[in-house]
């Protein structure tokens, strides 16, 4: 019998034939949680009589939406946490590492033919490693806690095959922004998507992530790209771990297939207030922006952060627009660090944060005022995202982020 | 320890009655997100009364002036969509908002809304329920009232009722020595 790569997943672990459609309380490989979510669904764990969690070793935390803390409640809830880790013999990556999905990929904390479970909508995200991965709220995350287990409706696939070759300076966030636009905020809701064909074989893990990512903002339950040698090169070192061969079967029942061509995409901007808007730059070009934000779990890995250098080359920032920018994680940041764009970035006028999500869920710093806009490489524009609920946020790749930095207004990248 | 403002609190347990009568619609549009219902930095908080003074807070501001006990939010497709913060029904649950209706839910937030005692009721013809109308369920009978109006409702799947039938994923949790794993 045919499987998607989704439906083979769930099939392993229970070791019997799962379909979509089926309600199956599934084991989990991992479980991550973050400053945000994480104090709820620790008090649900003890609401629900947890004295010990399933499994210490398989349990992610780290703290990233406000840190260093930023206000007494913020500092309160790492309080909670830390407690909760050490207690539990929880390995607390606490706010040393950066954005949680990064990590927790780099960490190989997710891998080929897993069942992860984060408290965050973009836990699918982890789909670029070929693992089954999906955000849960904090009363889920509870039970996986004491349980190690969760109830999942294993969702259809929506098959998005993608051909030809980017054009320079398009790549898999303007893709990904032509996709939501196509599927549809709720396009996807209660389905996985894949993204296969051969420009995602091509793209590197960094490409993938950004796909995978904003499954979500598409409703998608999680995202997939089946595990290939691009995988398992990247999982060297990070997993002990033999490749085996892990994909959909070309004809397995999917809820449907899509195919994209990316030759003639051109850059793609997000408009306010949803993410499914987008348009070809040349749409929004000369849109003034005040703020421009380059990083998050979406858009914040070295190749983000090569791709603004390059943009930018020996140019300077407008001084009109304050340009906040953030590695989404210690090696992306040291990368980025040691490949000299951190100085370039800074003697061009942006200020370069340590590894966090910053402005993009509008909870820490980098918040927008009435009337302002903000062009940012995440993940959502809605209103009041970044801040005031009178702003407007705009998303982009960042070579897009980067030209418009440089201008001021929203600026084709192929035209600087 | 924490402040008692921030400490999370213990769960409300509801559990929705079969019919909820003459309740006061709050319409909203589509894809109302969990950003619209509770800003992003008003986070730290855990607890639902607090949370529920922000609520929809520079979307609709007059709703966390004047919800009272026993409302029902209504919206149109996509209700919820975004974040996976359960702040957003909790702050509902401090608003005394027991009941959602929408054409259709994004999934975490519907699930959220189950686990922790927010009904969510999935009515295909919710974006003609008018602002301020009346509402009644009747779910047992896969309706509800709205302005002298039927409308069909739609049922939850199977094993989310079993949740709602607990009063919620906490209390369901506490009657379970294990998992079930891998049963279906």
């Amino acid at each position: 019998m045919t499987a998607t790569i989704v439906e083979k997943i769930f099939s392993r672990k229970c070791g019997n034939e799962i379909r979509a459609g089926d309600v199956v309380m599934a084991p989990v490989d991992g479980a991550m949680i973050h400053d945000i979510t994480g104090p709820l669904a620790i008090q649900k764990f003890y609401e629900m009589g947890g004295t010990k969690v399933f499994d210490p070793k398989r349990v992610i935390m780290l703290f990233d939406h406000q840190i260093p803390a930023d206000s007494i409640e913020a500092a309160n809830n790492h309080v909670y946490m830390r407690k909760f880790a050490a207690e539990q013999d929880i390995y607390n990556y606490d706010i040393n590492e950066g954005v949680c999905h990064q990590v927790t990929i780099e960490k190989g904390r997710a891998a080929p033919g897993e069942i992860v479970v984060g408290a965050d909508s973009h836990t699918c995200m982890y789909g670029a490693t070929g693992a089954f991965a999906t955000g849960i709220g904090s009363t889920d995350m509870g039970f996986v806690l004491k349980f190690g287990a969760l109830y999942f409706k294993v969702p259809e696939t929506i098959r998005a095959e993608v051909s030809g070759k980017f054009q320079d300076r398009v790549g898999a966030k303007d893709l990904i922004l032509a996709i939501a636009a196509d599927i549809g905020a709720d396009g996807a809701t209660y389905k996985a998507i894949e993204f296969t064909g051969k420009t995602v074989r091509k793209l590197d893990m960094a490409g993938r992530m950004t796909l995978c990512n904003m499954a979500i903002e598409m409703g998608g339950k999680a995202g997939i790209v089946a595990p290939d040698k691009v995988t398992w090169e990247y999982m060297k070192g990070r997993r002990k771990m033999k490749p085996f061969d892990l994909d959909s079967d070309e004809d397995a029942r999917f809820a449907e297939k899509r195919s994209y061509t990316v030759s003639d995409l051109d850059p793609q901007v997000a408009i306010p207030h949803n993410v499914d808007t987008g348009v070809p730059v040349g749409k929004v070009a000369g849109t003034h922006v005040d703020q421009v934000f380059i990083g998050s779990c979406t858009n914040g890995r070295y190749e983000d952060m090569a791709e603004a250098a390059e943009v930018l080359g020996k140019k300077k920032f407008s001084p009109g627009v304050r340009v906040i920018i953030i590695p989404a994680s210690r090696d992306e940041y040291l990368k980025t660090l040691r490949a000299g764009l951190v100085e370039k970035f800074v003697k061009a006028g942006a200020l370069v944060e340590a590894p966090c999500c910053g402005p993009c869920m509008g909870g820490a710093f980098g918040l927008i005022a009435p009337g302002e806009v903000s062009l940012s490489t995440s993940n959502r524009n809605f209103k009041g995202r970044q801040g005031s609920t009178e702003g407007k946020v705009y998303l982009c790749s960042p070579a897009t982020a980067a030209a418009s930095a440089i201008t001021g207004e929203i600026t084709d990248p192929r035209e600087v | 320890m924490a402040t008692q403002k921030n400490i999370p609190v213990k769960s409300i347990r509801v559990k929705p009655r079969r019919a909820t009568e003459n309740m006061r619609a709050w319409k909203f549009g589509d894809d109302i997100d969990t950003d619209a219902i509770i800003p992003g930095r008003f986070l730290t908080i855990n607890n639902p009364d607090e949370l529920a003074k922000h609520a929809f807070e520079g979307t609709r501001d007059e709703f966390a002036k004047n919800v009272q006990e026993g409302d029902v939010i209504v919206g149109g497709r996509n209700f919820g969509c975004g974040s996976s913060r359960e702040h957003a029904p909790l702050a509902l649950i401090g608003a005394g908002v027991k009941v959602v209706v929408a054409r259709s839910f994004a999934r975490i937030f519907f699930r959220n809304s189950i686990n922790v005692g927010v009904l969510p009721v999935i009515c295909p013809e919710a974006d003609q329920i008018a602002d301020g109308a009346r509402i009644t369920l009747h779910l047992g009978e896969g309706y509800l009232e709205a302005g002298g109006k039927r409308h069909a409702t739609e049922p939850v799947p199977a094993f989310m009722q079993g949740i709602i039938d607990a009063g919620g994923l906490v209390e369901y949790a506490k009657n379970l020595k294990e998992a079930p794993v891998c049963t279906r």
